[in-house]
């Protein structure tokens, strides 16, 4: 039988914001352990939550961002259930009517001749609180409770059951990614769990309509992680229906030293978690004034970025999505492009997606964290649109750029790098080589074309590589045709 | 020991007395008192007194206001820092709260000195203060009787002059009801004048503290320190600043007083009925004309109340879970082992019973038919007063459908006993202000207590129907025998 | 409407209080005469009316987002059955 796979994301981000969502204490990471747990946060009786603007501010602008419906009057709820890190016994939680509903997202699956395009649906986002953190490690068999995180401000984003591969779910959760952290809503920090991923899995026969029954793997931090888990729940939950069992609907944990999932026993028994509107907060109203402020505030997205440099600027698909993979490499690219005389985003983007991400890479650093800014960049490759450096020359330049040696043209003045383009040097240098290799000169003229290009390698060894080699082409052709 | 917090007030004012004098009368009478009447959960004499001498310092610098040094019992539900607060249960019996309630604040910014904290029911689950953990309160006219409650320990402090004043908290009739029972006065604000920050919930949507001492003149006098906006509790009102007593002196002449009908019907009799009558020609005497008016849905505030009252419970006392602060069981395997023995025997019969309700209505398959459709009750019985308040200005009625009833009478029966708040709870549900005040005696010499019922935000009007009638009768200044 | 011994013992499990045999009889006894005054509700016919779930018809007010409490463990933790660290201490949680 032919097996369909249907995926859809709830993921966790973790706002921006200096304090708690409903309460003054601060939520800056990695603190001891109950020191940024307040009255509120610890739920002590007869405290109240009262609610961070800031929050909401964030909420919005994910909404404007993705072009989904705003709620203007939304509202909070109490999700009951007992755990020891829900200080309260319940999570305050939009489940009536959050603050976002709708919108989408269309991220670029694959890549090559394999990229497709693929719109994902949100159905929703909402504002809710976080939860503390259960220390297993052995406290003569007791867990440790550390309410630092209780209260922390979340967007929950859920989507719609969309997606059909674990390539899909990380192409969009990667997308989803670079949308929060590019509107500053989230810093995206997920070895701090700011950006949490939870899949929704289940399998049907191809062209069943009803989707078969789900099974949720948990708190997902990183994208390996992602298609890790939901390749192996694919492949558990069909051996399961093959060898004839039913799927029972699960929370399931991720082993990444295993490679496997896993049942939750703390979710074993079915919940009812008791929804109801909470008593201690009244409904929140979305002015249109303050949805204008933010919506002015929005940088231009990724996506209308990725539109603008294909229109624009004539590149491809896949290049215009790989320079918005984030805010930071789209402005510097554009730094770029603005850095240069004679705009030629091709040559920018060739050089951004090249020599510089790969240097990037192999450092493992940020674009902002990258030694060479935008306007040396840009200054190294004015110096090729001039025909001052052939692209050998330039990649050394961009190395001794790179190794703080000063700017483009520093480097090309101290090193000698200068390419020589004067035609009376170019041909001696071409005389000598054809007298010297008299061989190949006779090889090329009774019709062996690959002589040719032995002969130019000769030539550049000859100038050192600085002779341009569109001149030593031109030339060498000339006077072998003579 | 019989005065009002006016007089007090003037006696400090003349010099007459400091505020460590009176605490230590107050003392003294609580010391003899307390131990039959059990309105005190923690009396804590150094406390008290260190906070009179700070009052007496204030006033020796010039720095006095108008209450300070007058000192004041608050009910156990009110977080006080370094005081145990219990909420009159186990499960918070060693809870010594490192931070200050919003009222707790204001009284001492006021430079009123703490008593200490009263008796209550259990999380303010009750009409009678029996389901206290620390045993019931008795009533001072008759110690064989309830005080009523929850706020009955409040009531009781007063009725018996332990305390010139305390403050109660009223879910559904805990100020109004043991005020009726004890024969003081007290009044429960608009919901949202008076923070709820550090008053331990009950049912967030009702809950308001409010204050109790012998005269609406008093109360006015409270309400002024009690009342006032904090960030804290976002349901709390930024309103501008009021005197509640500004309308005491205003003649009754022309004053429009709504009659429930469903509040005079066959349900009503005997001497409660006939002190209400009373009264009312006693107000009419004073200028004032009554109008029948209509609350056709308030047969069902009971039914109504059982259902959101205990779904904001059961939430509310999910924290109480052993694990941060409180009692947890001493013997325990697992997680849900702890959770279930610590949450049995912390919480009372009543309380469990409450929760049980609460967890019950709001659970799945059940939310709509009882949850959702009291709410809609809710909006019924709210709208009913808005059309009642077009036809008049106060509205009028019993507190209580009998004085005060003999423990145990009514422990065995949880529904006889919720309906002794048949006539208060409408007033909560829709968040509206509401008072109790002595009328009258009973053939056996308990107090009888009329409501008043203001519009939103007309406490200041009520509170000058009350004094005017204060003025012209004496039921409030009679204090038991033997205190 | 009325509740049997089993939506008792589901209850109290959801509400995390133990309840044993006896106890569970009488829990049923007393909800089941509570449940026959809240019954009285279901007669109305409330098709139209807006639920009401606050006093006020008002909307929330919000608060500026600036950290404004410092730490107060040490007082907080005085209170708590068991801590350690820092860390309030509960019976081994299995995820
Ligand atoms: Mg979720
Ligand atoms: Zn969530």
């Amino acid at each position: 039988m032919q097996w369909e796979t249907v995926i859809g994301l709830e993921v966790h981000t973790q706002l921006t914001t200096q304090s708690k969502i409903f309460s003054g204490a601060s939520i800056a990471f990695g603190a001891e352990p109950n020191t940024q747990a307040c009255q509120v946060d610890i739920a002590l009786p007869g405290v109240l939550p009262v609610l961070n603007k800031g929050a909401v501010e964030r909420g919005i602008r994910f909404g404007l961002a993705i072009g989904a419906k705003l709620n203007r009057i939304n509202s909070f709820d109490r999700k009951n259930y007992f755990y020891p890190d829900l200080p309260k016994g319940y999570q305050i939680s939009q489940f009536a009517l959050p603050i976002v509903e709708g919108g989408e997202l269309t991220v670029q699956v694959g890549s090559g001749s394999d990229l497709y395009e693929k719109t994902i649906h949100i159905t929703r986002a909402h504002l809710e609180e976080d939860a503390g953190k259960s220390l297993h490690e052995d406290f003569h068999g007791s867990t440790g409770i550390d309410l630092n995180r209780a209260g922390t401000p979340l967007l929950e984003i859920v989507s719609e059951p969309d997606m059909r591969s674990a390539k899909e779910a990380v192409a969009y959760a990667k997308a989803l990614h670079t949308l929060v952290t590019w509107i500053g809503t989230c810093d995206g920090n997920m070895q701090e769990g700011s950006f949490r991923v939870d899949a929704n899995v289940s399998v049907r026969p191809v062209g069943q309509k009803e989707f078969g029954t789900r099974r949720e793997i948990k708190n997902l931090n990183s994208f390996r992680f992602l298609e890790q888990a939901i390749n192996y729940e694919i492949r558990w939950q069909i051996e399961q229906i093959e060898d004839g069992h039913k799927i029972q609907q699960a929370t399931v944990l991720f082993d990444p030293d295993t490679g496997e999932t896993r049942a939750m026993r703390s979710k074993e028994d079915a919940h009812d978690y008791r929804y109801f509107p909470d008593p201690d907060l009244l409904p929140v109203q979305l002015d249109e004034d303050w949805i204008e402020q933010v919506r002015a505030s929005l940088p231009e997205l990724p996506q209308q970025k990725q539109a603008r440099y294909q229109s624009e600027w004539n590149l491809s698909a896949y290049d215009a999505a790989t320079l918005t993979g984030s805010r930071e490499l789209a402005d510097y690219f554009e730094a770029v492009v603005a850095g240069l005389a004679k705009p030629d985003a091709k040559l920018a983007a060739n050089w951004v997606m090249g020599d510089l991400s790969a240097t990037l890479n192999k450092e493992n650093l940020d674009v902002a964290a990258s030694r060479i800014s935008a306007a040396q960049l840009a200054g190294l490759l004015a110096r090729i649109q001039d025909g001052t450096l052939s692209g050998k020359l330039a990649k050394q330049v961009f190395e001794a750029m790179w190794a703080g040696e000063g700017n483009a043209d520093a480097i090309i003045e101290s090193k000698g790098l200068k390419q020589v383009s004067d035609s009376g040097e170019i041909e001696r240098i071409i005389d000598e080589v054809m007298a010297a290799n008299a061989k190949s000169v006779e090889e090329f003229r009774s019709g062996k074309e690959k002589a040719f290009n032995a002969l130019v390698g000769q030539v550049m060894k000859a100038s050192k590589g600085k002779a341009n080699p569109q001149q030593v082409n031109d030339l060498l052709r000339q006077k072998l045709n003579a | 020991m019989n005065k009002t917090i006016k007089q007090l007030s003037a006696l400090l004012s003349a010099g007459k007395a400091s505020s460590v004098e009176l605490c230590q009368d107050y003392l003294a009478h609580i010391q003899t008192q307390n131990a039959t009447l059990n309105a005190f959960i923690s009396v804590d004499n150094d406390k008290t007194l260190a906070e009179a001498r700070a009052a007496d310092a204030l006033r020796t610098s010039g720095q006095a206001g108008l209450l300070t040094g007058v000192p004041i019992a608050h009910k156990d539900i009110f977080c006080a820092e370094g005081w145990l607060t219990t909420c009159g249960s186990k499960i918070l019996s060693n809870f010594v709260s490192p931070y200050d309630a919003h009222v707790i604040e204001q009284f001492k910014a006021a430079g009123m000195p703490c008593l200490g904290k009263t008796n209550m029911d259990e999380f303010a689950m009750g009409s009678s203060n029996e389901t206290s953990f620390y045993g019931p309160v008795r009533n001072p006219w008759d110690t064989t009787r309830v005080p009523g409650g929850s706020s009955g320990g409040s009531a009781a402090c007063v009725a018996a002059r332990m305390a010139p004043a305390a403050t109660g908290t009223d879910t559904g009739g805990s100020i109004r009801q043991p005020a009726a029972l004890c024969g003081i006065t007290g009044l429960k604000p608009t919901y949202g004048i008076v923070s709820r920050y550090g008053m331990i919930a009950f049912a967030s949507s009702l809950d308001q503290g409010g204050p109790m001492a012998q005269t609406a003149e008093d109360c006015g006098l409270l309400l002024n320190v009690m009342a006032g906006f904090d960030t804290r509790d976002s349901t709390c009102l930024e309103r501008p600043k009021e005197d509640y007593t500004r309308s005491l002196n205003q003649p009754l002449a022309g004053l429009k007083i709504g009659l429930p009908r469903e509040f005079f019907g066959p349900g009503l009799v005997g001497d409660t009925a006939k002190a209400v009558e009373e009264a009312i020609s006693q107000l009419i005497k004073l200028g004032a004309e009554t109008v029948e008016v209509g609350l056709p849905n308030s047969g069902l505030s009971v039914a109504a109340y059982y259902v959101l009252a205990p779904a904001e419970a059961s939430s509310n006392l999910s924290r109480f879970d052993g694990v941060r602060y409180g009692y947890r069981t001493p013997e325990y395997g697992d997680l849900t082992d702890m959770y279930e023995k610590t949450r049995a025997e912390g919480f009372g019969s009543e309380v469990k019973r409450r929760i049980m309700i609460g967890a019950y209505v709001l659970s799945h398959g059940y939310y709509d038919a009882y949850y959702i459709q009291a709410q809609k009750l809710r909006r019924l019985i709210a709208n009913d007063f808005t059309t009642a308040f077009q036809q008049c200005d106060v509205i009028l009625s019993p507190t209580a459908p009998s004085t005060a009833f003999k423990l145990g009478e009514k422990t065995a029966d949880p529904v006889e006993m919720y309906l002794s708040d048949i006539y208060t709870i409408a007033v909560n549900l829709a968040g509206l202000p509401g008072m109790s005040l002595p009328c009258g005696f009973d053939a056996q010499g308990l107090p009888i207590g009329m409501q008043l019922i203001g519009n939103y935000f007309d406490e200041a009007r009520m509170l000058g129907v009350a004094h005017q009638y204060q003025l012209a009768t004496d039921w409030h200044a009679r204090a038991p025998q033997g205190i | 409407m009325s509740l049997s011994p089993q939506d008792v013992e589901r209850i109290a499990k959801l509400a995390r209080i133990r309840v044993n045999g006896d106890e569970v009889m009488a829990y049923q006894s007393q909800l089941n005469n509570i449940f026959g005054l809240i019954e009285a509700m279901q007669a109305v016919d409330t098709a139209g009316i807006a639920p009401m779930s606050h006093a006020q018809d008002l909307f929330q007010r919000l608060r500026p987002d600036v950290v404004t409490e410092p730490n107060r463990r040490d007082a907080f933790q005085a209170v708590a059955p068991q801590t350690e660290n820092g860390l309030y201490l509960v019976p081994k949680v299995i995820e």
